[in-house]
Protein backbone atom coordinates (compact mmCIF):
# COMPACT_ATOMS: atom_id res chain seq x y z
CA UNK A 1 0.00 0.00 0.00
CA UNK A 2 1.32 3.46 -0.90
CA UNK A 3 0.63 6.33 1.49
CA UNK A 4 1.44 9.95 0.65
CA UNK A 5 1.89 12.57 3.40
CA UNK A 6 1.41 16.12 2.09
CA UNK A 7 2.15 19.54 3.61
CA UNK A 8 2.84 23.02 2.22
CA UNK A 9 6.56 22.57 1.51
CA UNK A 10 6.90 18.82 1.96
CA UNK A 11 9.66 19.36 4.52
CA UNK A 12 8.40 19.64 8.09
CA UNK A 13 4.82 18.72 8.96
CA UNK A 14 4.61 15.98 6.32
CA UNK A 15 7.73 14.46 7.93
CA UNK A 16 5.86 14.46 11.27
CA UNK A 17 2.91 12.74 9.57
CA UNK A 18 5.37 10.15 8.19
CA UNK A 19 6.77 9.45 11.66
CA UNK A 20 3.26 9.03 13.12
CA UNK A 21 2.13 6.92 10.14
CA UNK A 22 5.13 4.60 10.37
CA UNK A 23 4.40 4.02 14.06
CA UNK A 24 0.79 3.11 13.26
CA UNK A 25 1.88 0.90 10.34
CA UNK A 26 4.25 -1.02 12.64
CA UNK A 27 1.60 -1.42 15.35
CA UNK A 28 -1.02 -2.65 12.90
CA UNK A 29 1.49 -4.84 11.06
CA UNK A 30 0.59 -3.31 7.67
CA UNK A 31 2.64 -3.64 4.50
CA UNK A 32 2.82 0.01 3.53
CA UNK A 33 5.35 2.67 2.54
CA UNK A 34 5.10 6.40 3.26
CA UNK A 35 6.38 9.18 0.98
CA UNK A 36 6.37 12.90 1.78
CA UNK A 37 5.75 15.68 -0.71
CA UNK A 38 4.53 19.28 -1.10
CA UNK A 39 1.06 20.44 -2.11
CA UNK A 40 2.04 21.39 -5.67
CA UNK A 41 3.63 18.06 -6.59
CA UNK A 42 1.20 16.22 -4.33
CA UNK A 43 -1.77 16.67 -6.62
CA UNK A 44 -0.24 14.55 -9.38
CA UNK A 45 1.58 12.16 -7.05
CA UNK A 46 -1.74 11.44 -5.32
CA UNK A 47 -2.91 9.68 -8.47
CA UNK A 48 -0.53 6.80 -7.84
CA UNK A 49 -1.13 6.58 -4.07
CA UNK A 50 -3.72 4.51 -2.19
CA UNK A 51 -4.08 6.89 0.74
CA UNK A 52 -3.26 10.60 1.12
CA UNK A 53 -2.75 12.11 4.58
CA UNK A 54 -2.81 15.89 5.05
CA UNK A 55 -4.51 18.79 6.86
CA UNK A 56 -8.09 19.86 6.15
CA UNK A 57 -7.29 23.10 4.31
CA UNK A 58 -4.75 21.39 2.05
CA UNK A 59 -7.17 18.52 1.34
CA UNK A 60 -9.48 21.10 -0.30
CA UNK A 61 -6.65 22.10 -2.62
CA UNK A 62 -5.94 18.51 -3.65
CA UNK A 63 -9.50 18.05 -4.84
CA UNK A 64 -10.82 14.89 -6.44
CA UNK A 65 -8.34 12.03 -6.62
CA UNK A 66 -8.80 8.26 -6.60
CA UNK A 67 -6.90 7.87 -3.35
CA UNK A 68 -8.64 7.95 0.03
CA UNK A 69 -7.89 11.31 1.67
CA UNK A 70 -7.38 11.43 5.43
CA UNK A 71 -7.29 14.82 7.19
CA UNK A 72 -5.75 15.02 10.65
CA UNK A 73 -5.95 17.73 13.29
CA UNK A 74 -3.14 16.63 15.61
CA UNK A 75 -0.16 15.51 13.53
CA UNK A 76 1.51 13.56 16.34
CA UNK A 77 -1.58 11.78 17.71
CA UNK A 78 -1.12 8.04 17.13
CA UNK A 79 -4.67 7.25 18.26
CA UNK A 80 -6.32 9.70 15.86
CA UNK A 81 -4.12 8.42 13.01
CA UNK A 82 -4.86 4.76 13.80
CA UNK A 83 -8.63 5.27 13.72
CA UNK A 84 -8.57 7.32 10.53
CA UNK A 85 -6.14 4.98 8.75
CA UNK A 86 -8.23 1.93 9.66
CA UNK A 87 -11.38 3.66 8.37
CA UNK A 88 -9.66 4.48 5.09
CA UNK A 89 -8.43 0.89 4.66
CA UNK A 90 -11.97 -0.40 5.33
CA UNK A 91 -13.31 1.89 2.60
CA UNK A 92 -10.65 0.70 0.13
CA UNK A 93 -11.55 -2.94 0.85
CA UNK A 94 -15.25 -2.27 0.21
CA UNK A 95 -14.59 -0.70 -3.18
CA UNK B 1 48.29 3.10 6.14
CA UNK B 2 48.54 6.87 5.81
CA UNK B 3 47.19 6.45 2.28
CA UNK B 4 44.05 4.80 3.62
CA UNK B 5 43.71 7.43 6.34
CA UNK B 6 43.96 10.31 3.89
CA UNK B 7 41.46 8.55 1.60
CA UNK B 8 39.10 8.26 4.58
CA UNK B 9 39.50 11.95 5.40
CA UNK B 10 38.90 12.81 1.75
CA UNK B 11 35.70 10.78 1.75
CA UNK B 12 34.43 12.40 4.93
CA UNK B 13 35.21 15.89 3.68
CA UNK B 14 32.70 15.47 0.85
CA UNK B 15 29.47 16.70 2.45
CA UNK B 16 27.24 14.62 0.15
CA UNK B 17 28.97 11.42 1.27
CA UNK B 18 28.87 12.48 4.92
CA UNK B 19 25.12 13.10 4.68
CA UNK B 20 24.68 9.74 2.94
CA UNK B 21 26.57 7.95 5.72
CA UNK B 22 24.40 9.59 8.38
CA UNK B 23 21.24 8.47 6.60
CA UNK B 24 22.73 4.96 6.17
CA UNK B 25 23.52 4.62 9.88
CA UNK B 26 20.18 6.14 10.85
CA UNK B 27 18.38 3.67 8.63
CA UNK B 28 20.25 0.71 10.14
CA UNK B 29 19.14 1.90 13.58
CA UNK B 30 15.48 2.03 12.49
CA UNK B 31 13.25 -0.90 13.30
CA UNK B 32 12.17 -3.10 10.42
CA UNK B 33 14.72 -1.85 7.90
CA UNK B 34 17.36 -4.11 6.34
CA UNK B 35 20.79 -3.50 4.85
CA UNK B 36 19.61 -2.89 1.29
CA UNK B 37 17.00 -0.35 2.52
CA UNK B 38 19.79 1.38 4.41
CA UNK B 39 22.08 1.43 1.39
CA UNK B 40 19.32 2.86 -0.81
CA UNK B 41 18.50 5.46 1.88
CA UNK B 42 22.16 6.49 2.12
CA UNK B 43 22.55 6.83 -1.65
CA UNK B 44 19.30 8.82 -1.87
CA UNK B 45 20.47 11.27 0.82
CA UNK B 46 23.80 11.77 -1.02
CA UNK B 47 22.01 12.48 -4.27
CA UNK B 48 19.72 14.87 -2.39
CA UNK B 49 22.78 16.94 -1.55
CA UNK B 50 23.72 17.20 -5.25
CA UNK B 51 20.12 18.11 -6.14
CA UNK B 52 20.34 20.92 -3.58
CA UNK B 53 23.61 22.20 -5.09
CA UNK B 54 21.99 22.18 -8.52
CA UNK B 55 19.15 24.31 -7.18
CA UNK B 56 21.69 26.79 -5.78
CA UNK B 57 23.22 27.24 -9.24
CA UNK B 58 19.81 27.88 -10.80
CA UNK B 59 18.66 30.48 -8.29
CA UNK B 60 22.02 32.28 -7.96
CA UNK B 61 21.86 33.08 -11.68
CA UNK B 62 18.61 34.92 -11.12
CA UNK B 63 19.83 36.69 -7.95
CA UNK B 64 22.92 37.89 -9.81
CA UNK B 65 20.64 39.72 -12.23
CA UNK B 66 18.44 41.19 -9.50
CA UNK B 67 21.18 42.51 -7.18
CA UNK B 68 22.70 45.00 -9.66
CA UNK B 69 19.21 46.09 -10.80
CA UNK B 70 18.22 47.14 -7.28
CA UNK B 71 21.61 48.85 -6.80
CA UNK B 72 21.19 50.84 -10.02
CA UNK B 73 17.59 51.81 -9.34
CA UNK B 74 17.67 52.65 -5.61
CA UNK B 75 21.36 52.79 -4.59
CA UNK B 76 20.72 50.37 -1.71
CA UNK B 77 21.41 46.69 -1.28
CA UNK B 78 18.19 44.77 -1.93
CA UNK B 79 17.80 41.49 -0.13
CA UNK B 80 15.15 38.79 -0.49
CA UNK B 81 15.03 36.65 2.65
CA UNK B 82 14.67 33.03 1.57
CA UNK B 83 16.07 30.25 3.74
CA UNK B 84 16.36 27.73 0.94
CA UNK B 85 18.27 30.14 -1.29
CA UNK B 86 20.80 31.30 1.33
CA UNK B 87 21.37 27.79 2.70
CA UNK B 88 21.89 26.32 -0.76
CA UNK B 89 24.45 29.04 -1.57
CA UNK B 90 26.14 28.67 1.84
CA UNK B 91 26.47 24.90 1.45
CA UNK B 92 28.64 25.45 -1.63
CA UNK B 93 31.45 26.60 0.67
CA UNK B 94 30.37 25.33 4.08
CA UNK B 95 28.89 21.95 3.24
CA UNK B 96 31.25 19.89 5.36
CA UNK B 97 31.03 21.95 8.54
CA UNK B 98 27.25 22.32 8.14
CA UNK B 99 26.76 18.55 7.85
CA UNK B 100 29.02 17.88 10.85
CA UNK B 101 27.36 20.58 13.00
CA UNK B 102 23.92 19.19 12.14
CA UNK B 103 24.94 15.66 13.21
CA UNK B 104 26.61 16.91 16.41
CA UNK B 105 23.48 19.00 17.04
CA UNK B 106 21.40 15.80 16.97
CA UNK B 107 23.77 14.17 19.44
CA UNK B 108 23.78 17.15 21.84
CA UNK B 109 19.98 17.44 21.53
CA UNK B 110 19.71 13.83 22.76
CA UNK B 111 22.23 14.33 25.57
CA UNK B 112 20.62 17.58 26.78
CA UNK B 113 17.10 16.12 26.62
CA UNK B 114 18.38 13.18 28.63
CA UNK B 115 20.27 15.04 31.39
CA UNK B 116 18.53 18.45 31.69
CA UNK B 117 14.90 19.32 32.55
CA UNK B 118 14.43 20.50 28.93
CA UNK B 119 13.04 17.23 27.60
CA UNK B 120 12.49 18.13 23.96
CA UNK B 121 13.42 16.44 20.70
CA UNK B 122 13.65 18.80 17.74
CA UNK B 123 12.02 17.09 14.76
CA UNK B 124 11.97 19.92 12.22
CA UNK B 125 14.92 18.58 10.24
CA UNK B 126 15.11 21.34 7.65
CA UNK B 127 15.35 24.00 10.34
CA UNK B 128 18.11 22.02 12.07
CA UNK B 129 19.94 21.98 8.73
CA UNK B 130 19.42 25.71 8.14
CA UNK B 131 20.55 26.60 11.69
CA UNK B 132 23.66 24.43 11.15
CA UNK B 133 24.37 26.43 7.98
CA UNK B 134 23.84 29.76 9.80
CA UNK B 135 26.17 28.66 12.61
CA UNK B 136 28.87 27.49 10.24
CA UNK B 137 28.71 30.76 8.33
CA UNK B 138 28.64 33.12 11.33
CA UNK B 139 31.17 31.19 13.46
CA UNK B 140 33.55 31.01 10.49
CA UNK B 141 33.28 34.78 10.07
CA UNK B 142 34.40 35.33 13.69
CA UNK B 143 37.41 33.09 13.14
CA UNK B 144 36.53 29.55 14.28
CA UNK B 145 37.55 26.58 12.17
CA UNK B 146 38.02 22.81 12.27
CA UNK B 147 37.14 20.90 15.43
CA UNK B 148 36.46 24.03 17.48
CA UNK B 149 33.97 25.26 14.87
CA UNK B 150 32.23 21.88 14.73
CA UNK B 151 32.03 21.42 18.50
CA UNK B 152 30.91 24.95 19.30
CA UNK B 153 28.41 24.88 16.42
CA UNK B 154 27.03 21.47 17.43
CA UNK B 155 26.75 22.48 21.08
CA UNK B 156 24.96 25.76 20.30
CA UNK B 157 22.61 23.91 17.92
CA UNK B 158 21.89 21.24 20.54
CA UNK B 159 21.08 23.89 23.15
CA UNK B 160 18.81 25.80 20.74
CA UNK B 161 17.01 22.54 19.92
CA UNK B 162 15.92 22.09 23.54
CA UNK B 163 15.70 25.71 24.74
CA UNK B 164 13.59 27.17 21.91
CA UNK B 165 10.90 24.46 22.20
CA UNK B 166 10.86 24.98 25.99
CA UNK B 167 10.38 28.72 25.37
CA UNK B 168 7.38 28.13 23.05
CA UNK B 169 5.71 25.35 25.05
CA UNK B 170 3.20 27.70 26.69
CA UNK B 171 2.16 28.93 23.23
CA UNK B 172 1.51 25.42 21.91
CA UNK B 173 -0.50 24.62 25.02
CA UNK B 174 -2.57 27.82 24.71
CA UNK B 175 -3.28 27.12 21.03
CA UNK B 176 -4.06 23.40 21.13
CA UNK B 177 -5.08 22.83 24.74
CA UNK B 178 -2.54 19.99 24.82
CA UNK B 179 0.94 19.73 26.24
CA UNK B 180 2.08 16.52 24.52
CA UNK B 181 4.06 18.45 21.91
CA UNK B 182 5.46 21.91 21.32
CA UNK B 183 6.62 24.16 18.49
CA UNK B 184 10.03 23.33 17.04
CA UNK B 185 10.52 26.07 14.48
CA UNK B 186 13.37 28.55 14.58
CA UNK B 187 11.09 31.58 14.67
CA UNK B 188 10.57 31.28 18.42
CA UNK B 189 11.37 34.96 19.02
CA UNK B 190 8.51 35.92 16.66
CA UNK B 191 6.08 33.50 18.26
CA UNK B 192 6.85 34.44 21.86
CA UNK B 193 6.70 38.17 21.02
CA UNK B 194 3.44 37.67 19.10
CA UNK B 195 1.87 35.84 22.07
CA UNK B 196 3.07 38.50 24.51
CA UNK B 197 1.89 41.45 22.40
CA UNK B 198 -1.47 39.79 21.68
CA UNK B 199 -2.07 39.24 25.38
CA UNK B 200 -1.31 42.92 26.11
CA UNK B 201 -3.00 44.53 23.11
CA UNK B 202 -5.56 41.98 21.95
CA UNK B 203 -9.16 41.36 22.91
CA UNK B 204 -10.84 38.46 24.63
CA UNK B 205 -9.79 35.26 22.83
CA UNK B 206 -13.05 33.50 23.72
CA UNK B 207 -15.56 36.08 22.50
CA UNK B 208 -13.57 37.66 19.64
CA UNK B 209 -11.90 34.59 18.10
CA UNK B 210 -10.96 35.04 14.45
CA UNK B 211 -12.19 31.52 13.87
CA UNK B 212 -15.82 32.65 14.31
CA UNK B 213 -15.53 34.88 11.25
CA UNK B 214 -16.52 33.93 7.70
CA UNK B 215 -13.44 34.13 5.56
CA UNK B 216 -12.59 33.84 1.90
CA UNK B 217 -10.45 30.85 0.96
CA UNK B 218 -9.15 32.58 -2.16
CA UNK B 219 -5.70 33.08 -0.63
CA UNK B 220 -5.17 29.34 -0.27
CA UNK B 221 -2.92 29.29 -3.35
CA UNK B 222 -0.27 30.98 -1.19
CA UNK B 223 0.33 27.60 0.43
CA UNK B 224 1.91 26.60 -2.87
CA UNK B 225 5.32 28.14 -2.37
CA UNK B 226 6.33 27.54 -5.98
CA UNK B 227 3.46 29.72 -7.21
CA UNK B 228 3.70 32.40 -4.53
CA UNK B 229 7.50 32.70 -4.92
CA UNK B 230 7.12 33.06 -8.70
CA UNK B 231 4.53 35.83 -8.35
CA UNK B 232 6.35 37.86 -5.71
CA UNK B 233 9.67 37.55 -7.55
CA UNK B 234 8.14 38.89 -10.77
CA UNK B 235 6.99 41.97 -8.84
CA UNK B 236 10.40 42.21 -7.17
CA UNK B 237 12.07 42.21 -10.59
CA UNK B 238 9.59 44.67 -12.13
CA UNK B 239 9.75 47.42 -9.49
CA UNK B 240 13.46 48.30 -9.82
CA UNK B 241 13.12 48.06 -13.62
CA UNK B 242 10.58 50.90 -13.54
CA UNK B 243 13.02 53.07 -11.60
CA UNK B 244 15.91 52.46 -14.01
CA UNK B 245 16.53 54.73 -17.01
CA UNK B 246 14.68 53.65 -20.15
CA UNK B 247 17.98 52.96 -21.88
CA UNK B 248 19.32 50.72 -19.10
CA UNK B 249 16.00 48.92 -18.88
CA UNK B 250 15.82 48.08 -22.57
CA UNK B 251 19.25 46.44 -22.55
CA UNK B 252 18.45 44.15 -19.61
CA UNK B 253 17.45 41.12 -21.65
CA UNK B 254 19.73 41.66 -24.67
CA UNK B 255 17.57 40.80 -27.68
CA UNK B 256 14.67 39.65 -25.50
CA UNK B 257 11.96 42.08 -24.42
CA UNK B 258 12.80 43.21 -20.88
CA UNK B 259 9.43 42.25 -19.35
CA UNK B 260 9.66 38.76 -20.80
CA UNK B 261 13.26 38.51 -19.64
CA UNK B 262 12.36 39.54 -16.07
CA UNK B 263 9.48 37.06 -16.04
CA UNK B 264 11.88 34.23 -16.98
CA UNK B 265 14.29 35.37 -14.25
CA UNK B 266 11.50 35.38 -11.62
CA UNK B 267 10.28 31.94 -12.60
CA UNK B 268 13.87 30.67 -12.71
CA UNK B 269 14.37 31.77 -9.11
CA UNK B 270 11.21 29.95 -8.04
CA UNK B 271 12.36 26.86 -9.96
CA UNK B 272 15.72 26.99 -8.17
CA UNK B 273 14.01 27.18 -4.77
CA UNK B 274 11.75 24.25 -5.73
CA UNK B 275 14.81 22.17 -6.66
CA UNK B 276 16.51 23.07 -3.37
CA UNK B 277 13.39 22.07 -1.42
CA UNK B 278 13.28 18.76 -3.29
CA UNK B 279 16.95 18.19 -2.44
CA UNK B 280 16.41 18.99 1.24
CA UNK B 281 13.42 16.63 1.32
CA UNK B 282 15.45 13.84 -0.30
CA UNK B 283 18.21 14.31 2.28
CA UNK B 284 15.84 14.40 5.27
CA UNK B 285 13.15 11.89 4.29
CA UNK B 286 14.99 9.07 6.06
CA UNK B 287 17.17 10.97 8.53
CA UNK B 288 14.33 12.63 10.49
CA UNK B 289 12.24 9.47 11.13
CA UNK B 290 15.42 7.62 12.08
CA UNK B 291 16.37 10.39 14.53
CA UNK B 292 12.87 10.29 16.01
CA UNK B 293 13.17 6.51 16.48
CA UNK B 294 16.56 6.78 18.18
CA UNK B 295 15.32 9.61 20.42
CA UNK B 296 12.36 7.54 21.60
CA UNK B 297 14.78 4.85 22.80
CA UNK B 298 17.23 7.21 24.52
CA UNK B 299 14.78 9.78 25.96
CA UNK B 300 11.40 8.03 26.09
CA UNK B 301 9.80 10.81 28.16
CA UNK B 302 10.82 13.65 25.83
CA UNK B 303 8.24 15.73 23.95
CA UNK B 304 8.53 16.28 20.21
CA UNK B 305 9.09 19.84 18.93
CA UNK B 306 7.24 20.18 15.63
CA UNK B 307 7.15 22.39 12.53
CA UNK B 308 4.84 25.43 12.74
CA UNK B 309 2.02 24.25 10.40
CA UNK B 310 1.00 21.80 13.16
CA UNK B 311 -0.79 24.78 14.78
CA UNK B 312 -2.58 25.78 11.54
CA UNK B 313 -5.52 23.34 12.04
CA UNK B 314 -6.25 25.24 15.28
CA UNK B 315 -6.80 28.55 13.46
CA UNK B 316 -7.32 28.49 9.68
CA UNK B 317 -8.62 32.11 9.57
CA UNK B 318 -5.88 33.34 11.88
CA UNK B 319 -3.23 31.98 9.48
CA UNK B 320 -4.53 34.28 6.73
CA UNK B 321 -4.93 37.28 9.08
CA UNK B 322 -1.45 36.76 10.52
CA UNK B 323 0.08 36.40 7.07
CA UNK B 324 -1.54 39.56 5.68
CA UNK B 325 -0.68 41.77 8.65
CA UNK B 326 2.87 40.40 8.74
CA UNK B 327 3.33 41.02 5.02
CA UNK B 328 1.99 44.59 5.20
CA UNK B 329 4.26 45.32 8.19
CA UNK B 330 7.18 43.87 6.19
CA UNK B 331 6.41 46.08 3.18
CA UNK B 332 6.26 49.23 5.35
CA UNK B 333 9.50 48.22 7.06
CA UNK B 334 11.18 47.84 3.65
CA UNK B 335 10.35 51.44 2.76
CA UNK B 336 11.47 52.78 6.15
CA UNK B 337 14.69 50.76 6.26
CA UNK B 338 15.69 51.62 2.69
CA UNK B 339 15.43 55.31 3.66
CA UNK B 340 17.52 55.12 6.85
CA UNK B 341 20.51 53.43 5.23
CA UNK B 342 19.75 49.81 6.09
CA UNK B 343 19.41 47.17 3.39
CA UNK B 344 15.93 47.10 1.84
CA UNK B 345 14.45 43.78 2.92
CA UNK B 346 11.91 42.70 0.33
CA UNK B 347 9.08 40.91 2.14
CA UNK B 348 9.17 37.31 0.92
CA UNK B 349 5.84 35.51 0.80
CA UNK B 350 7.15 32.25 2.25
CA UNK B 351 8.47 33.46 5.63
CA UNK B 352 5.56 35.88 6.03
CA UNK B 353 3.08 33.12 5.25
CA UNK B 354 4.46 30.40 7.50
CA UNK B 355 5.80 32.47 10.39
CA UNK B 356 3.24 35.28 10.06
CA UNK B 357 0.53 32.63 9.86
CA UNK B 358 1.84 30.89 12.96
CA UNK B 359 2.09 34.22 14.79
CA UNK B 360 -1.52 34.89 13.78
CA UNK B 361 -2.74 31.58 15.25
CA UNK B 362 -0.82 32.25 18.47
CA UNK B 363 -2.03 35.86 18.58
CA UNK B 364 -5.63 34.71 18.17
CA UNK B 365 -5.26 32.19 20.99
CA UNK B 366 -4.10 34.95 23.35
CA UNK B 367 -6.02 37.98 22.07
CA UNK B 368 -8.71 37.05 19.57
CA UNK B 369 -8.84 38.60 16.09
CA UNK B 370 -7.07 41.77 17.23
CA UNK B 371 -4.42 39.53 18.75
CA UNK B 372 -3.99 37.75 15.40
CA UNK B 373 -3.37 41.09 13.66
CA UNK B 374 -0.97 42.25 16.38
CA UNK B 375 0.89 38.91 16.24
CA UNK B 376 1.35 39.17 12.48
CA UNK B 377 2.57 42.78 12.66
CA UNK B 378 5.07 41.94 15.41
CA UNK B 379 6.50 39.15 13.26
CA UNK B 380 6.68 41.39 10.17
CA UNK B 381 8.71 43.99 12.06
CA UNK B 382 11.02 41.44 13.73
CA UNK B 383 11.98 39.47 10.62
CA UNK B 384 12.55 42.60 8.52
CA UNK B 385 14.86 44.24 11.06
CA UNK B 386 16.53 40.91 11.84
CA UNK B 387 17.31 40.21 8.20
CA UNK B 388 19.00 43.61 7.73
CA UNK B 389 21.02 43.46 10.96
CA UNK B 390 22.15 39.87 10.21
CA UNK B 391 23.89 40.72 6.93
CA UNK B 392 27.27 41.89 8.38
CA UNK B 393 27.50 38.73 10.51
CA UNK B 394 27.43 36.55 7.40
CA UNK B 395 30.64 37.92 5.85
CA UNK B 396 30.82 37.26 2.10
CA UNK B 397 27.43 35.57 2.22
CA UNK B 398 25.93 38.90 3.29
CA UNK B 399 26.34 40.05 -0.31
CA UNK B 400 24.40 37.16 -1.79
CA UNK B 401 21.20 39.29 -2.15
CA UNK B 402 19.33 36.72 -0.10
CA UNK B 403 19.41 35.86 3.59
CA UNK B 404 17.74 33.93 6.38
CA UNK B 405 14.01 34.64 6.79
CA UNK B 406 13.22 33.46 10.34
CA UNK B 407 13.81 35.29 13.59
CA UNK B 408 15.94 32.74 15.45
CA UNK B 409 18.44 32.35 12.59
CA UNK B 410 18.65 36.13 12.64
CA UNK B 411 19.15 36.75 16.34
CA UNK B 412 21.58 33.85 16.71
CA UNK B 413 23.65 35.15 13.79
CA UNK B 414 23.58 38.72 15.11
CA UNK B 415 24.58 37.51 18.59
CA UNK B 416 27.48 35.46 17.21
CA UNK B 417 28.65 38.53 15.30
CA UNK B 418 28.48 40.70 18.45
CA UNK B 419 30.36 38.13 20.53
CA UNK B 420 32.99 38.01 17.81
CA UNK B 421 33.39 41.79 17.91
CA UNK B 422 33.67 41.87 21.71
CA UNK B 423 35.90 38.89 22.43
CA UNK B 424 37.59 37.45 19.37
CA UNK B 425 39.03 40.45 17.58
Amino acid sequence: MKILAICGMGLGSSMILKITLEKVIRQLGLDASVDVTDITAGRSQAESADIVVTSEELAERIGGVKAQIITVKDYFDVQEMTEKLQNAIEKIKKE
Amino acid sequence: MSGILSLLIDILSVPAILVGLVAFVGYLATKGKNFSDALAGGIKASIGFFILSGGATILSGSLNVLGPMIETAFHVQGVIPNNEAIVAIALGQLGQSTAIIMVLGFVFNLILARITPFKYIFLTGHHALYMAALLSASLTVIGLSGWVLWLVGGLVLGFLEVLMPAWTQHLATQVSGKSEWTIGHFSSLSYVSAGFAAKKLGGDPKTTSAEDMKFSKSLGFLRESMVSTGIIMFIVFLVPAFFMSAAARSTLGGDTNWVVYLLTQALTFSAGVAVVIYGVRTILADIVPAFSGIAEKIVPDAKPALDIPVVFPYGANSVIIGFLSSFVAGAIMMLIMGNVGLAAIVPGLVPHFFVGGGAGVIGNAFGGRRGAIVGGIVNGIIISLGAALLLPALGGLGFANTTFGDADFQWVGILVGLIGKLFVH
